[in-house]
């Protein structure tokens, strides 16, 4: 070891309830240097975050800054040793109300030791040495929500500078920027490296892991699943250790599908991306898979009609197929499970029963008169087909597990006969033996519709689809026939290096 | 035994029968009949067909109003302006008849049409402008109470009156119109059932199958428990608010109309109680039978239980001015029971 690390994670554990998040994570940050931590969702990255940051107690393991023993109970406690995070969404380092200085200046205002009395000049003249020092050079006076997202970014992070840190921790702090903002954050990075401040850096971000990262770590179900350092670092390498290589299972029968079903020409979802095709067959799984933050789940919400694309045709059944609401879509027959189910699927205060008819009321309701009886009849089928765990279909969504859940919002959409089903995420949060379930059942029943899910995780796209696109920078990057895949060809699309490898 | 085992879920599933769960589910219900209970052994009279239609009287205009503001509530929303909509709809039928001279069908179809037009504004000010539900009918209700004064320049309106003109205005009440107010149907006994209970017992009727037993009645409770999702249903999320808050100024109108009817003029300082009773009343209604939501039998219910309250207290000889108390301290518990003792408290 040529250098010490400024701050050592060792054998760190945490779970909740029977869940193990963390199952031994060794983490080393060196001063100067900036370390990236890779891994999908669910991997523990927020857990691991939050236990530094002294959010979460840990179960076991040490941690160790600049050789002492580092124990925090308290967030403060965190920022009073010298380890600072800055979480992921901006508004929550920044009030919104105050102007710059006040915010720069924030934590010196409570706590002990902090003045009665609000000294105006004062702050501005303490928050002027702490800008400079960051190299910010924005206007003290304006208000916060004056400044750009990046702007408040750099705030934010200023603001935690302003204590001194030794190591710091960003978390996800690109993910509502713009490319030139993020060039902007970036420079202050590398500012805060020279300076000798210990950078851990969370993202899913390729392009702003090749521009920062000296080391990157990969976390996946708990543990650190590869660690990569060097001059050249392997980027590839890094993708397949947080996505995991595990080829397909094998006993998939690959569907080649039936007559065309959905069409889209020349698709753009976003300002700047290159428009795509896409061909979506009856009886055939289509997966599309990237990282998070690619467009996944603003091509689901185009395709449903919750948002519009920016140019491009779509066609249903040869019709062309243009849905101005939610609503339009589902009368054409195109039906989505939504990502994060509790936010956008279940409605807490219905029973199962009234989750899974939510969407196909009028066709439950002669006259607009409910008729329960119907209701329930169709989601204890759906109940039984799809083994969901209750006691009754007049449960309570909050007696059941994540799983469970999810089976139901799988239910409610499989309740009707559809053209398209998409399904966003659909394994978010959701056990072994659940994912199994759902997935088995797309596939069963995949022959009178097309299905197109989106993925993050590569695993999950094998276990279930005949057919895998690549999903990059808001448009298709590649298209995979789910039987012996070229993984390599894969993680390199995944990875954002098409283009690279297009031109060799 | 076995066969036993094996049914299929068909049977209601139910909390298990602890005395919380009981608590909860039928403590108010237990609570409204031991008060009517106590009242008729204590006083002379509570017990008869007539102060019973007397206690439905004194709640019908206040239910009314509340039953419009459950539309609302079940929306995740709020009115506070019901009581200006109905005083504004009050003065407005009276200005109509006795200064313009209308019959009461006209007077009647005006105040409806304020109802409409008012919950229109109340839902594009919440959907479309973004204003907070609170805010914006807080300042509707600020809007009212002042528009409403202006044609008369702040008087109240009666027969003989004399208008800022210089003018008297001639025009009545026409006598269909206060027999709103004041006709009785026979119901048993000759001349029992005053027109307004029989419009409360019909709205109340009406706007509970609306919300329990048609398919927009269960959207609107969609779209009040998570609004994204009920949109990702294909809900009109819009269009359902904004309906919510017409129901509830169509709903407080129809108070206005009966209020104007029962008091023959349009009197400016009438009605000052009517939103505070009747949000009063709706809040109630989260406690009976354990809903923990709005919902329209506990709306109903809430408004009873404070008819009940008040009718036996005046007639034990408690001060009229004990009454505000006793219904504040009605709500507090009701409060507790809906948000400190069931599932609601627990998220």
């Amino acid at each position: 070891m040529v250098e010490e690390a400024m701050f050592r994670v060792e054998g760190l554990r945490k779970s909740f309830g029977t869940i193990q998040v963390l199952d031994g994570v060794d983490l080393d940050l060196r001063a100067g240097s900036v370390t990236v931590l890779m891994g999908a969702n669910g991997a523990g990255k927020s857990t691991l975050v939050r236990i530094v940051s002294g959010v979460y107690s840990r179960d076991a393991g040490t941690m160790t800054l600049a050789g002492r023993n580092y124990d925090p109970t308290t967030p403060a406690e965190a920022m009073r040793a010298g380890v600072v995070t800055v979480h992921q969404n901006i508004n929550d380092g920044v009030v919104a109300d105050l102007d710059v200085a006040t915010n720069l200046m924030l934590d010196r205002l409570s706590g002990k030791g902090a003045r009665w009395f609000f000294n105006r000049r004062r702050v501005y003249s303490e928050a002027r040495e702490v800008a400079d020092r960051m190299g910010l050079a924005f206007d003290l006076r304006a208000n916060i929500n004056e400044l750009t997202l990046a702007e408040r970014q750099m705030v934010a992070i200023a603001r935690a500078m302003s204590r001194e840190p030794q190591v710091l921790i960003l978390d996800e702090p690109t993910s509502s920027l713009s490319s030139a903002e993020a060039d902007r954050l970036f420079a202050l990075v590398n500012r805060l490296k020279t300076r000798g401040v210990a950078i851990l850096y969370i993202s899913h971000r390729m392009s702003d892991i090749r521009r920062l990262s000296d080391k990157i770590v990969a976390l996946r179900d708990g543990h650190i699943s590869g660690v990569f350092e060097g001059p050249e670092l392997d980027y590839e390498g890094a993708v397949n250790a947080m996505l995991g290589r595990r080829v397909g299972r094998g006993d998939l029968a690959v569907s080649e599908g039936g007559d065309t079903v959905f069409t889209t020409k020349n698709l753009q979802i976003a300002p700047g991306a290159k428009p795509f095709a896409l061909n979506l067959r009856r009886g055939e799984v289509v997966a599309i898979t990237g990282l998070v933050g690619v467009g996944k789940t603003v091509l689901a919400e185009i395709l449903f009609g919750a948002r519009k694309p920016i140019s491009g045709e779509m066609r249903l059944n040869g019709r062309p197929y243009a849905p101005r609401s939610t609503h339009q879509a589902i009368g054409a027959g195109v039906f989505l499970v939504a990502k994060d189910r509790s936010d956008s699927g279940i409605v807490p205060d219905f029973n199962i029963y009234e989750n899974v008819s939510l969407p196909f009321l009028r066709r439950f309701s002669p006259y607009s008169v409910s008729n329960r009886k119907a209701e329930r009849l169709r989601a204890r089928q759906q109940i039984s087909e799809l083994g969901i765990v209750c006691r009754t279909e007049r449960d309570d969504m909050s007696t059941l597990s994540g799983g469970n859940q999810q089976k139901v919002m799988v239910a409610r959409w499989m309740s009707q006969k559809a053209e398209l089903l998409i399904l966003d995420e659909p394994f978010q949060g959701v056990d072994i033996a659940a994912r199994r379930d759902i997935g088995n059942k797309l596939r069963v029943s995949a022959g009178e519709r097309a299905t197109l899910v989106f993925l993050t995780e590569i695993d999950e796209a094998f276990e279930i689809a005949d057919r895998i696109l690549v999903m990059s920078e808001h448009t298709i990057v590649g298209e995979h026939r789910n039987s012996n895949v070229d993984v390599t060809q894969l993680l390199a699309e995944i990875a954002g290096q098409h283009k690279v490898t297009n031109l060799d | 035994m076995t066969e036993t085992l094996a049914t299929t879920p068909t049977a209601r599933p139910r909390a298990p029968l602890n005395l919380r769960n009981v608590l909860i589910r039928y403590g108010f219900v237990t609570l409204l009949l031991g008060l009517i209970i106590f009242f008729s052994a204590m006083t002379r009279g509570f017990a008869s067909p007539q102060s019973a239609v007397f206690v439905l009287q004194s709640v019908s205009i206040t239910g009314i109003l509340a039953l419009g503001v459950t539309a609302t509530l079940v929306v995740g929303g709020f009115d506070l302006s019901i009581g200006s909509v109905a005083t504004t709809a009050m003065m407005a039928s009276s200005y109509v008849m006795v200064v313009m001279g209308g019959d009461a069908v006209t007077a009647t179809l005006a105040c409806l049409a304020i109802g409409v037009v008012v919950g229109l504004i109340n839902g594009v000010l919440i959907v479309y402008m973004r204003v907070p539900d609170l805010l914006a009918t807080l300042g509707m209700m600020f809007l009212l109470v002042g528009l409403q004064r202006i044609p008369t320049e702040g008087r109240s309106i009666a027969t003989g009156m004399s208008m800022p003109d210089g003018s008297v205005a001639n025009g009545t009440f026409s006598p269909e119109f206060l027999a709103l107010g004041r006709h009785r149907f026979d119901f048993f006994l000759p001349s029992l059932l005053p027109v307004s209970v029989v419009v409360l017992i019909a709205l109340a009727v009406v706007i509970w199958f609306f919300l329990e037993h048609t398919r927009f009645g269960r959207m609107m409770y969609a779209v009040g428990s998570n609004e994204r999702a009920a949109q990702l249903a294909g809900a009109p999320v819009n269009a359902y608010k904004i309906g919510a808050y017409v129901i509830s100024g169509v709903f407080a109108s129809i108070g206005g109309i009966l209020l104007a009817a029962r008091l023959g003029r349009g009197d400016i300082a009438s009605g000052n109680n009517l939103l505070l009773d009747a949000v009063a009343a709706a809040l109630i209604g989260f406690a009976v039978l354990g809903a923990s939501k709005p919902n329209a039998f506990g709306t109903a219910i809430g408004a009873l239980f404070v008819g009940v309250l008040l009718q036996g207290l005046t007639m034990m000889n408690a001060p009229y001015y004990t009454q505000d108390f006793v219904k504040g301290a009605v709500l507090v518990v009701a409060l507790v029971f809906t948000f400190a003792l069931s599932k609601r408290g627990k998220r």
